[in-house]
């Protein structure tokens, strides 16, 4: 019964090879066997956002897909934002605008915000607000969040058309 | 970990598939974009022995353009495929505008047109517009093919017909007809969240003026989507507007029998889904007339 499986895939533009059970999760996975514990688990049945990863350039919750479907693939995962000690645009933003308090589910919103803007670089207030329908903050802290996403949209937008989703450079 | 040990398959071929169906019967379970079958497993109210994952199946994912402009989409479409098709913005104007209520972008990027099918929410909106578009469902086994109509299809409470054995390979969708109005309406707590109440309908005009065919479907509100068979009976052959909608809504919220639930009562159900239903109708016409000009 015991299904391991070998896996291949790249996380943040590293390549790592792990040998997994069928049932883990990829939150679990990114978590518990790589070590990377910016993806936050909520309610860990896809409601709150938390766990948003890119899953081959898209925003997928990471609670829901197990390990083994990642095989081969690309994610991003929100240590993947920042490149060294230079803040990505909207984790920037969201510190300016002090989009956070408790932080936990600041991970899916930057996931989810960076997934958005790369679709839709210059969105409306309405538009953000849609685009974050997914996520929950109950800290209540969602009028900041959307205005550092704006803000985040509008200074990408200045800096003569590099885009905010720009992929971080690979380590 | 949160599921239980389950078996793990991953088939590279439809057929390789449907042989597993028929080895494992109902100890499996098809995985497609796992977005309401992994929450289940994930709190163990699903524990099944063997799951079959069918991401690989590539031919499963297409939508093409069928005969006297319909459509054919296979059952693993991303419902972010369907929402972003140029084919299905042309010609089902209906299910692209049913796309975007289906819960977040997040979730729409994995869940699939037939995984949200098969699973058949009574609350999904995708249930509710096959029934009114009249769709077709093609199922496939070892044994062979068989296409069973959507008013077929939902059978209960997430129940389909769709046996063990059966794989959804796709979903026929006829062809739009001139001078139909459409309308998809729901109510729920947060945006993408699953509707206390909706509706879908589509009303047809026939070349004076009159209603030619009326289909509404309700969801959120039964064990399965549901027709409602008086109200559309009150419209067909009939010239049509606003005295009549306001009795359709009466009919309707007297027809309807829903449950209380922790999202909203019985009765705030049969209210809403009558308001709804008329709103909704009033849109069809005013589009549908538009359709004819």
């Amino acid at each position: 019964m015991s299904s391991r499986r070998a896996i291949t895939l790249t996380v943040n533009g590293k390549s790592y090879e792990r040998l997994v059970e069928a049932r883990m999760m990829l939150a679990d996975f990114l978590r518990g066997e790589l070590d990377l514990t910016g993806t936050h688990l909520g309610c860990e049945h896809g409601v709150c956002g938390a766990c948003t990863v890119l899953l081959n350039g898209e925003a997928v919750r990471s609670c829901l897909l197990l390990a083994v479907q990642a095989d081969g693939a690309e994610l991003l995962t929100v240590e993947g934002l920042a490149r060294g000690n230079e803040l990505h645009p909207l984790q920037k933003a969201f510190h300016e605008r002090h989009a956070l308090q408790c932080g936990f589910c600041t991970p899916g919103f930057l996931m989810t915000a960076f997934a958005f803007l790369k679709e839709t670089p210059t969105p409306t207030e309405a538009q953000v607000r849609e685009a974050i329908s997914g996520n929950i903050c109950r800290c209540t802290g969602y009028l900041p969040i959307v205005q550092a996403i704006l803000q985040a949209a509008s200074e990408s937008g200045e800096s003569s058309g590099k885009s905010v989703s720009t992929p971080p450079a690979r380590r | 970990m949160k599921p239980a040990a389950f078996e793990y398959f991953v088939p590279q071929e439809v057929q390789e598939t449907l042989e597993l169906l028929e080895q494992y019967g109902d100890e499996a379970k098809i995985l497609a974009g796992g977005q309401s079958l992994m929450p289940l497993m994930n709190l163990r109210l699903a524990r099944p022995k063997v799951i079959i994952d069918i991401n690989r199946l590539q031919d499963l994912s297409s939508i093409s353009p069928g005969a006297h402009g319909g459509l054919t989409i296979g059952a693993l479409t991303r419902q972010r495929a369907v929402e972003r098709s140029a084919a299905v913005r042309e010609r089902n104007p209906l299910l692209f505008a049913t796309m975007p209520l289906i819960a977040h972008f997040q979730v729409r990027n994995r869940g699939t047109i037939g995984g949200s099918l098969v699973h058949a929410d009574p609350a999904a909106e995708l249930p509710a517009v096959t029934l009114v578009l009249g769709a077709e469902f093609v199922l496939k086994s070892t044994r062979g093919e068989r296409a069973v109509q959507a008013e077929d299809f939902f059978v209960d409470y997430m129940t389909t017909a769709i046996e063990p054995i059966e794989l959804l390979h796709e979903i026929r969708l006829p062809g739009w007809r001139q001078g139909r109005g459409w309308a998809i309406e729901e109510i729920s707590r947060r945006k993408g969240d699953f509707a206390m109440v909706g509706v879908a309908t589509v009303l047809e005009l026939d070349g004076h003026g009159s209603c030619k065919d009326a289909r509404i479907a309700l969801f959120g509100v039964g064990e399965t989507p549901v027709r409602m068979e008086r109200a559309e009976g009150m419209l067909r052959g009939k010239g049509v507007g606003g005295r009549t909608f306001e009795e359709i809504q009466k009919v309707v919220s007297d027809d309807l029998d829903p449950v209380s639930d922790v999202h909203a009562s019985a009765e705030y159900r049969k209210e809403v889904g009558g308001v709804l239903t008329r709103r909704a109708l009033e849109k069809a016409l005013l589009r549908a007339r538009e359709g004819r000009k």
